[in-house]
């Protein structure tokens, strides 16, 4: 799993690339909570846009980034996620943004 | 009675988490014979990562054991699963396959069985303390006009 931050202001944007499963989940939680601790945002967009696989895994790494942000006093936005992602979060009943076409 | 299946493949793997996604392209590639849409593939793909972690994470806790992936070809192009594992086991099965029940903690979310339930067109879970978990999952692959 590939992490790429960019920052701008208090925003802070971290695209995703790569299988999101339980394999990847630890370092790609790491890696958040790395770039999250460093920037200290008041808002987080989690850019789905390359993920190619995701499964519950998945869930819980963006759970644990939107508790985060909470205790932050931030909020958290999914973007870009594509069906198959969005299908996984769907189930779970978690909002996200499909990825634009 | 046992029905034969027309087609299968059975593999034997070690619970290590770099398998995972092993296990969901072999799947991938056997289940391609039924020309799935790439929707049909994600939602088996998806199946069988939820069946092959939980067997990794939650039957083999502080050790590495032995994992079965057995996936059959039935008529009506219906695509069978098995997963198994001779792990810890499920006490309460009805109980751990509830939406949001986990034992994983906050690394965990509880939705595994669930999400094979609502992808899969069949789940069946079978297992015993301290002897293992069989996963099943069934799918009928739909066929599609103009192809064979
Ligand atoms: N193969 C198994 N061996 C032993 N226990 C299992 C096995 N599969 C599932 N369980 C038990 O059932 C519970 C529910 O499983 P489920 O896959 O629904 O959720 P989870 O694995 O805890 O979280 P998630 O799948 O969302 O990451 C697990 O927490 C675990 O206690
Ligand atoms: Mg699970």
């Amino acid at each position: 799993m590939d992490v790429y931050t960019m920052t701008n202001g208090c925003e802070l944007t971290i695209r995703l690339r790569g299988e999101l499963d339980h394999h990847a989940a630890q370092e790609t939680v790491t890696a958040i909570e790395r770039a999250l601790d460093a920037a200290l945002p008041r808002r987080l967009t989690l850019d789905f846009g390359g993920v190619t696989f995701m499964d519950s895994s998945g869930i819980a790494v963006a759970l644990r980034s939107q508790r985060r942000m909470t205790a932050l006093g931030g909020g958290m936005v999914l973007t870009n996620v594509p069906p198959q992602a969005k299908k996984v979060f769907d189930a779970a009943g978690i909002a996200c943004g499909a990825r634009k076409t | 009675m046992k029905i034969k299946p027309n087609n299968y493949i059975a593999l034997e793997f070690l619970s290590r988490s770099a398998n995972e996604g092993f296990a969901r392209a072999a799947v991938a590639a056997f289940a391609s014979q039924l020309d799935p849409t790439l929707d049909e593939l994600g939602d088996v793909k998806t199946a069988v990562s939820e069946a092959v972690t939980n067997a990794i994470v939650h039957a083999y806790p502080d050790a590495l054991g032995k994992i079965s992936l057995r996936v059959g070809i039935y008529d009506g192009n219906v695509l069978e699963i098995v997963v198994r594992d001779w792990g810890c086991g499920i006490t309460d099965i009805d109980k751990a396959r509830e939406p949001l029940y986990t034992t994983g903690g906050e690394e965990r979310s509880g939705m595994g069985f669930t999400i094979m339930e609502s992808f899969m067109d069949s789940l069946t879970v079978r297992s015993k303390p301290e002897r293992g978990t069989v996963v099943t999952m069934k799918r009928r692959i739909a066929q599609r006009s103009g192809r064979k």
